[in-house]
């Protein structure tokens, strides 16, 4: 039944000092479509995949605003997304109630951290299966964070997760040089580009399922809508897409449902999608 | 370990038949997968180093931090799972603030050490919640107890230290900080060795870039907890990689 | 909370509920009056920074009986609060800043609190306070440097908080306000300007001297804080008081 003795439970370290329930988290995150979060001097900026869970429904939302500088998105559980959401949320409004200014990022990430730290500890508990991007604005400037089911977070120059996001990763380090010094416009044609990466030749960026969110100086947290989505699209349009690197990380793609890749775990170890993951 | 997989080692609160606790075993193995962190207690304070490992180009410079400071005059640093750390570190900072609320005077370093030795101890004893994964060393210095220094593991054992170290290359760090007299050690020379010995443990094969971080608490510092000035920091690197360009001649280190 | 109900009807004389036993009627007597206190704080603002001035008295009733007590409190780097009220009260708000400031430091993020921040905290504090019918018996002047400009508020206790250029509290708003304001219009009309740091701090002097000899709980001893873009200082004054036209005041013996 389990794929070994020691992963039943987050209390169970394995005999190589491992949380197996705690990794087994972490693969729900590449189960979510691809999200790209990058930033230069002054702005932060998330290009993220939009999915449409079957053919009579919407692409659903992928970014999620916390505060008028800061938000996120996310790949993995979207009800965990939305959980950790809330939580960002009041702690955002409560310290703005009290101090009548901006939580500075980094100690919402610290909260955040130490808050899903928890649930990898108890027995009633699962860790959170959802790995954020956040980008935020303050006054130590731009900021890009990652969060893991582990509750580790990092402070990023830029970063990819979800499905096949190891290509966007791939063209995020090469690329990585230019970003600091680059205007926001490119700084968004980066993140497409990168965003693109992860798809399958057949699939596109469309108006439709791409996500695109800023926030820096003076510039409140802003999703963009459609039409303005549209306009940056047609900024990389018609260029040459670079071939697919071969991604590691080999999970799903588009808006399927999470198959088994080469290289996968045997199948009945796979989180069967006990919940939509977005 | 011969009784790995006897279904005696998936419980905290389980003793093998021959008087382990498993669980609380694998937890050190989550300590010995860090990269390593040393502390070093010398006549006038306590200084600390850390070989962080980067794991990514994308990785912001200096995310990753495993050296904090607790209070004013405590520092901490850490070994294992980052998030089992912090939340460590978190409450560790509260016992700081609840004395100093209570008292209005800052903690004693052999009062923070037993509480938190506690609130360790206290997750090795049920089922419900596992035991953390990492060990931390604690320092400061104040004027009437000196330089102070101690280690929790994820047992909830501490003890006092004058040098210690912690992750995956802690023996071969242990064997360089027995060769120091550290008694009779200033701060000032003692953050040049832990540099070297950092550099020195370090494991190009295996983990190819990391940063070092280095800090201190001491006389020098008077009595605070702070991470060291860019100009002894790049004293310490330059001492640290120097030294090593020597050794690798000699001993083949 | 359920009301007790008193059968007792105006003009029924006979029997006259003993309104005064709390335990009886459910009720509680708030209000407070405050018992050591400390007088006026004054506060401007200058070309480039804000001054606060408040002597180091604190009073039993109407003894002089702490002649050393400072109350200009250095936050950190760009604030500096000063109180007047009740000094009990001060220092329960003084130990909380404290702390604040020191998880700040401990967190060593590049982050420091700013004057507006401090002082919206203390104005939630404040009116929560009031609205629990415990208020904390205390103004606040709050003083600081927030993105560059010169910021000077005031919170009272019952959390009223507002923002301004020349503020003083207890018998200063009376006394030396006007004082505060003349100084400031007479420089506006002759330079079209505001003061600079000497000449604000020589207005606060004068008025600290003119507090002295018309507000019988000030003392001759006071400080004098300074806070400017690059700078916090606070300055240890006294005056030298002369009572020769004492005698000349009559009719009050």
């Amino acid at each position: 039944m389990f794929r070994n003795q020691y992963d039943s439970d987050v209390t169970v370290w394995s005999p190589q000092g491992r949380l197996h329930q705690v990794e087994y988290a972490m693969e729900a995150v590449k189960l979510g479509s691809a999200v790209v979060a990058l930033k230069n001097k002054t702005h932060a900026a998330i290009v993220a995949l939009k999915r449409a869970p079957n053919e009579l429904s919407a692409y659903q939302k992928k970014i999620i605003p916390v505060d008028d500088h800061i938000g996120f998105s996310f790949s993995g559980l979207l009800a965990d997304a939305r959980i950790l959401s809330k939580y960002m949320r009041s702690e955002c409004s409560s310290h703005k109630f009290a101090h009548g200014e901006d939580l500075p990022v980094n100690r919402l990430m610290t909260k955040v951290g130490n808050r899903m730290q928890l649930c990898t500890q108890r027995y009633d508990k699962r860790p959170y299966g959802v790995g954020l991007l956040v980008a935020g604005y303050d006054d130590n400037g731009p900021h890009i964070y990652q969060t893991c089911p582990s509750a580790n977070y990092t402070d990023c120059k830029a970063m990819a997760i979800g499905s096949r996001s190891q290509s966007a990763r791939t063209y995020l380090e090469r690329n990585l040089e230019a970003f600091k010094e680059t205007t926001l416009e490119e700084l968004l044609k980066h993140g497409m580009r990168a965003l693109r990466d992860t798809l399958p030749n057949d699939v596109n960026l469309t108006s439709k399922n791409v996500s695109i969110a800023v926030v820096g100086k003076g510039q409140l947290f802003e999703i963009f809508n459609e039409e303005k989505t549209q306009a940056h699209l047609l900024l990389i349009e018609g260029e040459e897409r670079r071939a697919p690197v071969p991604s590691s990380d080999s999970a799903s793609s588009g808006s399927q449902p999470p198959q088994d890749g080469p290289g996968a775990p045997p199948s009945d170890a796979v989180p069967a999608v006990a919940m939509e993951t977005e | 370990m011969s009784s790995i997989g006897t279904g005696y080692d998936l419980s905290a609160s389980q003793f093998s038949p021959d008087g382990r606790v498993f669980q609380v075993e694998y937890a050190f193995k989550a300590v010995e997968n860090s990269g390593t962190a040393i502390a070093l207690r010398g006549s006038d304070g306590v200084v600390f180093a850390v070989e962080k490992l980067v794991t990514s180009k994308l990785h912001e410079d200096g995310t990753g931090k495993r050296l904090f400071s607790i209070e004013n005059h405590i520092g901490m640093a850490v070994g294992g799972l980052m998030a089992d750390a912090s939340a460590i570190l978190d409450i560790a900072r509260g016992e700081a603030r609840s004395f100093r609320q209570s008292y209005n005077v800052p903690i004693s370093l052999k009062y923070l050490n037993e509480r938190l030795s506690m609130y360790i101890h206290a997750h090795t004893l049920y089922s419900a919640i596992r035991p953390f994964g990492c060990a931390i060393i604690i320092g400061s210095y104040d004027s009437t107890d000196g330089p102070q220094m101690y280690m929790i593991d994820p047992a909830g054992v501490s003890f006092g230290y004058f040098g210690c170290a912690i992750g995956k290359a802690k023996q071969t760090a242990k064997t360089e900080i027995e060769k120091l007299s550290l008694k009779t050690m200033t701060c000032k020379e003692l953050i040049k060795e832990a540099a070297k010995i950092i550099y020195m443990v370090h494991d190009e094969l295996k983990d190819k870039q990391f940063e070092l971080e280095l800090s201190w608490v001491g006389k020098h510092t008077d009595g605070k907890y702070e991470e060291v000035s860019k100009e002894v920091y790049e004293d310490a690197l330059k001492y640290a990689k120097a030294s090593l360009d020597d050794d690798s001649g000699s001993d083949g280190e | 909370m359920e009301m007790k109900q008193h059968n007792w009807i105006p003009g029924n004389f006979k029997s006259v509920p003993d309104i005064g036993r709390s335990a009886q009627n459910d009720s509680v007597q708030h209000g407070w009056t405050p018992i050591t206190t400390t007088t006026s704080v004054l506060g401007v603002v200058f070309d480039n920074g804000v001054a606060l001035a408040a002597d180091t008295l604190t009073s039993y009733g109407s003894m002089a009986c702490f002649q050393n007590n400072p109350r200009i409190l250095t936050v950190n780097k760009n604030i500096i609060v000063a109180a007047s009220g009740e000094y009990s009260d001060f220092q329960f708000i003084r130990d909380a800043v404290e702390e604040k400031v020191r998880t700040e430091i401990s967190l060593n993020d590049g982050i420091s609190m700013k004057p507006k921040a401090l002082y919206t905290w203390l104005s939630r504090v404040l009116y929560n306070r009031r609205t629990k019918m415990k208020p904390l018996w205390s103004t606040f002047l709050v003083a600081g440097i927030q993105n560059d400009e010169p910021f000077l508020g005031q919170i009272d206790k019952l959390g009223t908080a507002f923002v301004d250029e020349q503020i003083a509290c207890g018998y200063g708003a009376y006394l030396a306000l006007p004082l505060l304001r003349k100084g400031i219009e007479e420089k506006r009309e002759k330079s079209n300007s505001k003061l600079t740091k000497e000449e604000a701090v020589d207005l606060l002097k004068k008025c600290m001297e003119v507090l002295y000899y018309r507000d019988a709980r000030s003392h001759d001893k006071y400080q004098i804080g300074v806070v400017t873009k690059d700078s916090v200082e606070v300055l240890d004054l006294a005056l030298k008081p002369t009572w020769e036209v004492a005698k000349l005041v009559q009719g009050y013996e």
